[in-house]
């Protein structure tokens, strides 16, 4: 039905412009009648015969319907780019080879290479950690940074100043019943639950990141765990009594520290050649916590780094600082 | 059934990863609420996982843990996809909150988190 309006506007719109035919339109008997000493009757009788020209028609139609117009243009393409991009894709979903067959391209020699040689090579009874910290170390590295340079904006964009934030001064002034006016809140349930699960999380991720090398898991899930644990902290007990233990300082001192350790140790690894932990490392014993060579203290600092990055992303949006 | 629907049904991870991305995609352009857009971006992320983790898998085959000292290639799922994944979501994860920052500061800029009119404001305070 609106597209129906909508239609019929926008051909008067074409016809007319929002000149309006009947406004001044004059039947011969008015016409006769007008008096052409004044000067508006004049103009009206000129006017009979004359139309604007069409640029302008265009131009004042646009003005009045354009955002209307755009709107609906922009639902049909993004619908049909939608559908022509999920067509496309399945069409090249069909001519992927089959699932879960080992016969697939994907499982060549570099597989065998870092599934066969992760013991010798890496230390590592676990594969994916090998291959992350070792064999593709330098991509990992990246991300690590990534994560920090993502904090770093986040920090830019969210930091209230700490003598602004003590006067009352939040993100958004205006905001009334926020969440930082029930701080610090004493709800019961999630106290006592907190009391029992922030230790919890906090020894099952270091327990994820030392056990990184034998079992699923490393620096990156340990980390998450940790900071899932000091946002539950600071949600159960308030900003105040995690500043304690956790400050601005401290995060940036753990924050810099991790990386730095990190970007040394990877640094040391790429300057020897970059070509197996062994050869300049001890391994330690695969299998147990310490082994692995350097991939321990790797998987250590960057497990602190995103339990750090975790809890500062909570922190900022909730209350424009550490 | 013709070839095409039958390798999709073979594939169907891969399907259903392509559909979720689709999802995604869709929402990124259909909504005006940046909130939705940043959902519909992890729409995408989330199928490009899917479709990473379908890759790597291999029938029959267990998880690259060496527990018994057989490092046989043969016995392991592919450990790439998997790496590759974490890379994804550390990316996603930074992304998104880099994206949530800008949206906390354009909403206390206008109080609206409508596109169009973030938009109109701009240009009228422009003009």
């Amino acid at each position: 039905m609106r597209s129906d309006g909508f239609l019929k506007s926008l051909v008067s719109f074409v016809e007319n412009g929002s000149f309006r035919e009947e406004d001044y339109t004059l039947s011969p008997a008015q016409k006769d009648a007008l008096d052409t000493d004044i000067p508006e009757n004049r103009w009206l009788l000129s006017v009979q015969h004359s139309e604007k020209p069409v640029s302008a028609r265009l131009i004042n139609w646009f003005s009045h319907k354009g955002v209307e117009v755009f709107n609906n243009l922009y639902r049909i393409a993004s619908v049909f780019i939608c559908v022509t991009l999920i067509g496309i894709l399945l069409s090249v979903v069909s001519f992927l080879p089959s699932f879960g067959s080992a016969e697939n391209p994907a499982v060549n020699e570099v597989v065998e290479r870092y599934v066969s040689k992760a013991i010798q090579e890496t230390g590592t009874t676990n594969a994916v950690a090998g291959m992350i910290s070792a064999y593709r170390g330098f991509d990992t590295l990246g991300e690590a940074h990534v994560l920090f340079v993502a904090a770093c904006s986040v920090i830019v964009l969210l930091r209230v100043d700490p003598s602004e934030r003590k006067r009352g001064r939040r993100l958004n002034p205006d905001r009334v019943g926020g969440d930082m006016d029930y701080e610090p809140n004493s709800d019961l349930i999630l106290r006592k639950t907190a009391k029992l699960l922030v230790p919890l999380a906090f020894i099952f991720g270091l327990y994820v990141i030392l056990n990184g090398t034998s079992s699923p898991g490393g620096g990156f899930s340990g980390g998450a765990i940790m900071g899932a644990g000091l946002i539950l902290h600071s949600v159960a007990f308030g900003f105040k009594r995690t500043e304690r233990f956790f400050g601005d300082e401290m995060y940036h001192v753990i924050k810099t520290a991790c990386l730095t350790v990190y970007a040394l140790l990877m640094a040391y690894f790429i300057y020897m050649g970059a070509n197996g932990w062994d050869d300049h490392v001890w391994l330690g014993n695969p299998g147990g916590i310490i082994s692995g060579g350097l991939i321990l203290p790797i998987n250590i600092a960057v497990g602190f780094e995103v339990a750090c990055t975790m809890y500062c992303f909570y922190a900022l949006f909730r209350k424009g600082g550490l | 059934m013709p070839a095409f629907l039958q390798h999709l049904f073979t594939n169907y991870y891969e399907t259903a990863a392509i559909i979720l991305f689709g999802i995604g995609f869709t929402t990124l352009l259909m909504h005006r609420n940046l909130i939705k857009k940043i959902i519909g971006f992890n729409f995408m992320d989330s199928g490009l996982y899917l479709f990473l983790a379908a890759k790597g898998y291999i029938a029959g085959r267990l998880a690259p843990i060496i527990t018994d000292g057989n490092a046989d290639p043969s016995k392991y799922v592919n450990p790439i996809p998997t790496g590759l994944v974490l890379t994804g979501i550390v990316v996603s994860v930074s992304v998104t909150a880099f994206l949530l920052a800008l949206t906390c500061r354009l909403y206390d800029r206008f109080h609206t988190l409508d596109l169009d009119e973030i938009t109109h404001l701009v240009r009228k305070e422009r003009d």
